[in-house]
C-alpha cells in the first residue's frame, strides 16, 4: 500500500488521467478478481487455474467475432458459450485439485501452464486444419493458426457503453459496474445458502466436514466450476473493454495479476472477502498505472515500468505466500 | 502394520506375467509410455529415411546441456526442500557470470571458466539467502520457490535495462544502454565444451567435452552425498525429527542443500548457454525450472526421493523426445511447436506427479 | 422400546491379523449411565468406532458380532447412519470449526433451510440458511445443558470446557438421540468444568437418553456410573454395578495380568549405588504429554521403568532430556550438568534414545537398513568414515566398514530383510524396531532411553526385543530407562517402576508389587484415596 502512494507521488501525472484510467480498469478487472473469492473460502487456496476460465472466455469471443455477431448480443452469446466450456474446464480442474489435496495451489498453477500449452496447440495448429474457419480473415497468412491479434470490433465496449454517463468528462461505464454489483450480491447470497455454508465448512477443516456428512470432493468441484465460469465471463468483460484480443497472450498474466490484486487488498490464502477483492483491484491497478511513470522518473528508462509492474505483482504474491506459510508453522509446532 | 507376506511363486504363464509386472513397476508407466514414443519416433524416422545420426547427435547435445540443470534438483529433494522451483535464482547467477565474462571480452575456454568462477560465488551467496527463506516456510517450499524465482527474474529485468554494460555486442543497438533480449556468444565461448575432444562415429557427432563435464558434475554430487555432511543433509531431508534427535542441525543442512542446488543451477545455465550459443535474458529464465523438474520426475524421482540415475534417465528420455519429435513430424512452424510440446509434456508430467496422491508428491 | 437401548453382542475385531476385540458384549439401558474403562490399547476406542460406523473399521476388514438398537439389529456403516439411528458421539478431538459460530457448529450439515427461487430450480443445496431458526434451536440445546453463553459467538477462542459442551449440544440437538457416547469427556477439563459436565450427563440421563462413557478417571466413574464394564486386552474382564464398585477392585481389573518375571541373577541388593542420571524439577512441554514436575534418580546399571496412562507425561521424560521438546530443570549425567534442548549435548554426554514414534522419529524410512543402523554413530561420533580424502565434515563414508557392521548386526539381531540395502519402510514393525535397537547398539551409549520398545510388534518379536534390552544391560552395563504403556513388560524386566500420573511422579514400586497398587497409581491413586 505504501508503495502505491510513493509511486503516485513519483509519477507526477494529472489526477484526471489517473482517475479515468482507474475507473476504466476497475470496470474490466473486478469481475475476475471476485471470481477468486469462492475457491479461497472453499479451502482451495489461490486459484491459479483461473486462467482456464479466461481461456474459455477468449475462445467464446473468438467464435462470436468469427460469426460477426455485433454488440451486446454478441457479448451475451459469448457469455453463453463460455459458460459450459468454462464449467467443463472447471470440473476438470476440480477433479485434479481433489487428487492433489494439500498441494492445491501449486497444482492449480501447473494446471494453468499445462492448459496454456494445450490452448496454444489448439489455436496455433488445430485451427485452420482440424477446425475449419469460414472467415479467413482470422487466420494467419499460412492458413494454419489464428492471427496474433483479433480485433473485437463488433463487441468492443458493448457492455461499457451501454450506460455511459460522463460527468466532468470522466466516463463511467455504469452497466459494467452494475454487472459487478450483481456479482457481489450474488456471492453474498451464495454464502447464505447451504451450499455456501458447506463450502465454508470444507474450507476450514475437510476432516470435520467429512465426518459431519458433507461431500467434500463434490463441494470443492462445485467451487472450482463456479470460479472458472465467473473467470470466463470476467475475461469476456475484460476483453470487450480492451477491444483487441492478443490470441496468445491476453490470458497469460490474468491469473497472476488477479491474484496479486486480491492479495494487495488484504486477502490471504485462507481468507478473502468481497471488500478485499474490490479494494485490492483498485490499489493494484492504481499501482499498475502509476509505476511505469515512476520507474521512468526514477531510473530514466520507460521500459522499466513494464517490468517493474510485473515484479511488483510477483513480489506481492511471494510475500503473501511466505507470510501464510510462516503463520501456519507456529500453529503446527505449538 | 502389514503382516509379513509370503511371496508366492507363480508357475508358467503366471510367472512370466509376474516378471513383466515387476519390470513395469520398476520402470514405471510414464517412462514406458515415453520410451515407447521414442522408439516409435525412431522407427518413423528410419522409415522416412531421415539422417538418424543427426537425430542422435542432437539428442546427445540436448541431454548434456540440460543435464546439470536437472541435477540441481537432487540436493533440493534430498535436503527435504522438494523440487527446486526457485531454480531461476541460480540461473540468474549463471547469467550474471556469463554476462560479465562477455563484458570483459573473455573468449574460449578462459571465457567459459571465468563465467563459472564469477557465477559460483554469487550462487553460493544467493543460495544461502534462498535457504534462509526456505527455512522459514517449511512445507510450502515449492510454491514460494516458484514465486521467489519469478520475482527475482522480474527484478533482474529491471536491472538488465539499466545495467551499465559496455560491450557493444551485448547492449541494445538503439539507445546504447541496457542488455539485449538475446546476447549471442558464438564469438566468445559457445560450443567450448561441445567441441572439446569431440569425435564422430557412425554419423553421430559426440560432444565429448559436454558429456564429460556433465559426468564430472554427477560424480561430484555422488561423492558429496557420501560424505558426513552429505549424509547429514540426507538425514535432515528424510526425517527432520530423527535428524534433530541425532544431533543434526536441520536448518543448517537445508541451507547447504539450497546452496548446492543454486550453484548447480548457475553452472547448469552456463553449460546450457555455451551449447545453445545464446544468452536469453529478461523473461526467459522464468520458465527454466519446469523442464528441469519434469526431467527428474520423468526419471522416476519424486519430491522426496531422487537419485543420480533419475537425473540421467529422465533427462535422456525427455530431451531425446523433444529433439526427435520435431524433425520427424514435419511441420512448417517447427520452432514454436517444439516449445509448445515442451510445455505440454513438462507441465503434464508435473501435474501427473502431483495428483498421484499420498504423501508429498 | 425394549429393555436395552443398546446391545453389542460378541464383537470381534482384528487389525491386520492381530485381535483387538475378543467376544466383547455390552448393554446400555435407556436413561442409564454406563462407563467403559480399561488401559490404553484395551480396545475401548475401537469398540466405539465400530458402534459409530467410522470408516477406519470397514477399511480394515470390518467386524464380527451384532449390534441392536432398541432391540432391532442394525448395520452401522457410516457415521451418518449411526446418527440416523439415534447414536451420537462426542469425540476426544473436537470436531468443531473455529471460524463458525456456536450455532453454526451445532447445526453443521443439518442447517435449517428456507427455499428460494433459485433452490426451486437448481436444487435444495441452494436454499438459504434460516439463521434465526438455527439460533433458536442452538439456544435450546445450550439451555438443556445449562450452558450460559451466546450462541452467535465464534467458537475460536472459547475455553476448552465450553468447546466440549458445544460438542455435546450438537449431539443433543439431534432429534432422535437415544444413546450418547463420550470418549474421555473430562480429559481436558478442569475440576469445575468436569463437575458441570457430570451434572449435565445426569440431567440427560434423567431425560431418558442412554449414556455410554469412556474414562480413565476412576473417581468420576465411581461417582456417576450406574454400571461399569472393564476391558482388558480386548476382552471384558469385569462388570460391576453401582453398589459393587470399589476403586481398588476397578484398578486391579484394569491392570492385572499374569507377569512372567525373568530372573536376572544377582541383582537384589544392587538397588542403591552411583547415580547415573539425576533429575530435579524437570518440566517438559510436549503437546499431549506435558510433564509438570519430576524429581528422579536413576542408578547406574539399573533398568528403570516409567509407566502410566497415555497423555500423563511419561513419554515426555525421555523426549525432554534428549532435547526433542522444550524442557526446563536440572539434569545431571554422571555428575555433569546437561544443557537441555540440545540433542547434540545429550548424545555427547553418552545418552542414547529410541523414540516411541518409531516411524515418525526413530527411522529414516526411505533409507537403507545399513544407513539407519550407522547414521547416528556416523554423524555424532564420526565413526564409519574413511580417513584420507577430506576430513571432518567432508570425510566420505567407509562403505566396506558400514556394510560389515550392518551385516553383523543383522545376523545378531535376526533382522528379517532382503539385505542391508533394503529401505527400512518395507520391514515389519518388529524388524524395524530391531533396526532401531541395532542403531542404539552401534552407538553404544552409557545410558539408553527407550520408549515403547514393543509397541505394534507381534508377540514373538516382543520377547526378543525385551531380551535384547536385558542383554545390553547385563553385558555392557548400559543403564536403561524404559518407558512403556504395557505394565507387564515393565514389571518383567525392570528393577524399579515409576508411575507418572497427571504430569507428576505418582510413586515408585517394585515390580512385584500388587496389581491393585499399580492400578491405583495409574488411575490417580492419591486423589482416589480421599474419595
Amino acid at each position: 500500500m505504501v508503495l502505491s502512494i510513493l509511486c503516485i507521488l513519483g509519477a507526477g501525472k494529472s489526477p484526471d488521467f489517473i482517475i479515468a484510467e482507474v475507473i476504466n480498469r476497475l470496470g474490466r478487472n473486478c469481475f475476475i478478481v471476485l471470481a477468486l473469492i469462492v475457491p479461497v473460502v472453499a479451502g482451495l487456496g489461490l486459484n491459479f487455474a483461473i486462467v482456464l476460465g479466461a481461456m474459455a472466455g477468449q475462445a467464446a469471443l473468438i467464435m462470436v467475432t468469427h460469426w460477426k455477431v455485433p454488440g451486446l448480443g454478441g457479448l451475451l452469446l459469448a457469455a453463453a458459450i463460455a459458460a459450459p466450456l468454462a464449467a467443463a474446464l472447471g470440473w476438470f480442474a476440480g477433479v485434479v485439485l481433489n487428487r492433489a489435496k494439500g498441494r492445491e495451489m501449486i497444482a492449480s498453477m501447473i494446471l494453468g501452464f499445462f492448459m496454456n500449452g494445450i490452448y496454444q496447440l489448439v489455436f496455433l495448429y488445430l485451427v485452420g486444419t482440424l477446425i475449419p474457419l469460414h472467415n479467413q480473415t482470422l487466420l494467419l497468412p499460412s492458413g494454419i493458426g489464428l492471427r496474433n491479434t483479433v480485433d473485437l470490433k463488433y463487441t468492443k465496449y458493448a457492455l461499457d457503453y451501454l450506460i455511459y454517463p460522463a460527468p466532468l468528462g470522466i466516463g463511467l461505464p455504469l452497466a459494467t459496474f452494475a454487472v459487478i454489483g450483481l456479482l457481489c450480491f450474488g456471492i453474498r447470497w451464495l454464502f447464505g445458502t447451504k451450499l455456501g455454508q458447506d463450502m465454508r465448512a470444507v474450507g476450514q477443516d475437510m476432516n470435520v466436514a467429512a465426518v459431519s456428512g458433507i461431500n467434500v470432493d463434490r463441494t470443492r468441484i462445485i467451487a472450482m466450476i463456479i470460479s472458472t465460469v465467473l473467470a470466463g465471463w470476467g475475461q469476456v468483460i475484460f476483453l470487450q473493454n480492451i477491444g483487441t484480443l492478443n490470441t496468445y497472450n491476453s490470458h497469460d498474466q490474468v491469473g497472476t495479476f488477479a491474484i496479486a490484486a486480491l492479495l494487495v487488498g488484504g486477502a490471504s490464502v485462507t481468507k478473502a472477502t468481497i471488500g478485499q477483492a474490490l479494494l485490492g483491484t483498485f490499489l493494484f491497478h492504481l499501482l499498475f498505472i502509476v509505476s511505469p511513470y515512476a520507474g521512468q522518473r526514477l531510473l530514466g528508462s520507460p521500459q522499466v515500468g513494464e517490468y517493474f509492474r510485473v515484479f511488483i505483482a510477483y513480489a506481492v504474491i511471494c510475500l503473501a505466500l511466505a507470510l501464510h506459510a510462516w503463520q501456519k508453522r507456529p500453529r503446527a509446532e505449538s | 502394520m502389514k503382516p509379513e507376506a509370503e511371496l508366492q511363486r507363480p508357475r508358467g504363464t503366471g510367472r512370466a506375467l509376474a516378471v513383466v509386472k515387476t519390470f513395469v513397476d520398476t520402470v514405471g508407466i510414464p517412462r514406458l509410455i515415453i520410451g515407447a514414443f521414442i522408439i516409435g519416433i525412431f522407427v518413423l524416422a528410419w522409415a522416412q529415411r531421415l539422417p538418424i545420426g543427426m537425430l542422435v547427435t542432437s539428442s546427445l547435445v540436448r541431454f548434456g546441456m540440460n543435464g546439470v540443470l536437472v541435477l540441481a534438483m537432487v540436493p533440493s529433494i534430498l535436503g527435504g526442500e522438494g523440487l527446486n522451483f526457485g531454480l531461476p535464482v541460480g540461473v540468474i547467477c549463471g547469467l550474471l557470470g556469463a554476462l560479465l565474462s562477455v563484458e570483459f571480452y573473455m573468449r574460449g575456454a578462459i571465457g567459459f571458466l571465468a563465467a563459472l568462477l564469477i557465477a559460483v560465488p554469487l550462487a553460493v551467496l544467493a543460495g544461502w539467502g534462498y535457504g534462509l527463506l526456505l527455512n522459514r516456510v517449511k512445507g510450502e517450499e515449492m510454491m514460494i520457490g516458484t514465486y521467489v524465482g519469478f520475482s527475482v527474474v522480474a527484478l533482474m529485468c529491471v536491472v538488465w535495462i539499466v545495467a551499465p554494460f559496455k560491450n557493444p555486442e551485448m547492449i541494445w543497438v538503439v539507445g546504447g544502454k541496457g542488455v539485449r533480449m538475446t546476447v549471442t556468444i558464438t564469438n566468445y565461448w559457445a560450443q567450448v565444451l561441445n567441441n572439446f575432444l569431440k569425435f564422430t562415429v557412425a554419423g553421430v557427432e559426440i560432444p565429448t567435452g559436454l558429456l564429460v563435464f556433465f559426468a564430472a558434475c554427477c560424480l561430484f554430487v555422488r561423492w558429496f552425498f557420501r560424505t558426513k555432511l552429505g549424509l547429514a543433509v540426507i538425514a535432515a531431508g528424510s526425517n527432520p525429527l530423527f535428524a534433530k534427535s541425532a544431533g543434526i542441525n536441520v536448518d543448517q543442512m537445508r541451507i547447504v542443500a539450497a546452496v548446492m542446488s543454486t550453484v548447480l543451477g548457475a553452472i547448469g545455465l552456463i553449460v546450457y548457454a555455451q551449447s545453445y550459443g545464446f544468452l536469453q535474458m529478461y523473461t526467459a529464465p522464468l520458465m527454466m525450472a519446469f523442464p528441469a523438474v519434469a526431467g527428474i520426475l520423468i526419471g522416476g524421482a519424486s519430491a522426496s526421493k531422487a537419485s543420480i540415475t533419475n537425473v540421467v534417465v529422465g533427462t535422456l528420455l525427455f530431451q531425446t523426445l523433444l529433439a526427435t519429435a520435431l524433425p520427424v513430424t514435419r511441420t512448417v512452424v517447427a520452432g514454436t511447436l517444439s516449445e509448445i510440446v515442451n510445455i505440454i509434456i513438462s507441465q503434464g508430467v508435473i501435474l501427473y506427479a502431483l495428483t498421484r496422491g499420498g504423501g508429498r508428491l | 422400546m425394549g429393555e436395552y437401548v443398546l446391545e453389542m453382542d460378541d464383537i470381534c475385531k482384528e487389525f491386520y491379523g492381530t485381535p483387538v476385540l475378543k467376544h466383547v458384549g455390552l448393554t446400555v439401558r435407556p436413561g442409564e449411565i454406563h462407563a467403559l474403562i480399561g488401559e490404553n490399547g484395551a480396545g475401548k476406542s475401537t469398540l466405539m468406532n465400530i458402534l459409530f460406523g467410522m470408516p477406519v473399521i470397514a477399511a480394515t476388514g470390518g467386524f464380527k458380532g451384532t449390534i441392536r438398537i432398541d432391540g432391532a439389529p442394525v448395520m452401522v456403516n457410516t457415521p451418518r447412519q449411526a446418527m440416523e439411528l439415534g447414536v451420537g458421539m462426542v469425540h476426544q478431538e473436537f470436531m468443531l470449526l473455529p471460524a463458525f459460530t456456536i450455532a453454526e457448529n451445532i447445526k453443521l450439515n443439518r442447517e435449517l433451510l428456507r427455499s428460494n427461487i433459485v433452490s426451486r430450480i437448481l436444487g435444495a443445496r441452494l436454499a438459504s440458511l434460516d439463521v434465526p431458526a438455527m439460533r433458536r434451536d442452538a439456544r435450546a440445546a445450550l439451555d438443556r445443558l445449562s450452558l450460559n453463553i451466546d450462541e452467535w459467538l465464534p467458537v475460536a477462542g472459547l475455553p476448552v470446557g465450553h468447546m466440549q459442551f458445544i460438542e455435546i449440544a450438537r449431539e443433543v440437538d439431534k432429534r432422535n438421540m437415544k444413546l450418547l457416547v463420550f470418549d474421555e469427556p473430562t480429559a481436558v477439563l478442569t475440576e469445575g468444568e468436569a463437575q458441570d459436565l457430570l451434572g449435565a450427563l445426569r440431567r440427560l440421563a434423567g431425560e431418558g437418553v442412554g449414556i455410554l462413557f469412556i474414562s480413565h478417571r476412576l473417581s468420576e466413574v465411581a461417582e456417576i456410573a450406574d454400571r461399569i464394564t472393564v476391558l482388558r486386552d480386548g476382552e471384558v474382564v469385569g462388570r460391576l454395578t453401582r453398589g459393587e464398585v470399589r476403586i481398588e477392585r476397578l484398578a486391579e481389573l484394569m491392570v492385572g495380568r499374569p507377569v512372567n518375571r525373568v530372573e536376572r541373577g544377582a541383582r537384589g541388593a544392587r538397588a542403591e549405588g552411583e547415580v547415573a542420571v539425576r533429575i530435579r524439577n524437570l518440566v517438559v512441554n510436549m503437546p499431549g504429554e506435558r510433564l509438570h514436575q519430576l524429581d528422579l534418580d536413576v542408578y547406574k546399571g539399573e533398568i528403570l521403568g516409567i509407566g502410566g496412562l497415555a497423555g500423563h507425561g511419561k513419554v515426555a521424560v525421555a523426549n525432554g532430556i534428549m532435547g526433542l521438546y522444550p524442557a526446563r530443570g536440572e539434569v545431571e549425567i554422571n555428575g555433569r550438568q546437561l544443557s537441555l534442548g540440545d540433542p547434540r549435548a545429550a548424545l555427547a554426554a553418552g545418552l542414547g534414545f529410541l523414540s516411541e514414534d518409531r516411524r515418525g522419529v526413530g527411522l529414516l524410512l526411505d533409507e537403507s537398513v545399513e544407513f539407519n543402523i550407522v547414521v547416528t554413530a556416523l554423524v555424532s561420533q564420526g565413526r564409519f568414515l574413511r580417513r584420507g580424502i577430506g576430513s571432518g565434515w567432508l570425510a566420505a563414508r567407509d562403505a566396506r566398514q558400514t556394510r560389515a557392521h550392518a551385516l553383523r548386526l543383522i545376523r545378531e539381531l535376526d533382522i528379517r530383510c532382503t539385505g542391508p540395502e533394503q529401505p527400512v519402510r518395507r520391514l515389519s514393525g518388529g524388524n524395524q524396531q530391531k533396526v532401531c535397537l541395532a542403531r542404539a547398539l552401534t552407538q553404544d551409549p552409557d545410558i539408553l532411553f527407550v520408549s515403547e520398545p514393543t509397541r505394534g510388534i507381534d508377540i514373538g518379536a516382543k520377547q526378543i526385543v525385551l531380551d535384547l534390552l536385558t542383554q545390553m544391560n547385563r553385558e555392557r552395563g548400559t543403564t536403561i530407562v524404559m518407558t512403556s504403556s504395557e505394565l507387564a513388560e515393565l514389571r518383567q524386566i525392570c528393577d524399579r517402576v515409576l508411575i507418572v500420573y497427571g504430569g507428576r511422579a505418582a510413586g515408585c514400586l517394585a515390580p512385584d508389587a500388587s496389581d491393585a497398587e499399580f492400578g491405583l497409581l495409574m488411575a490417580g491413586g492419591a486423589e482416589v484415596r480421599t474419595a
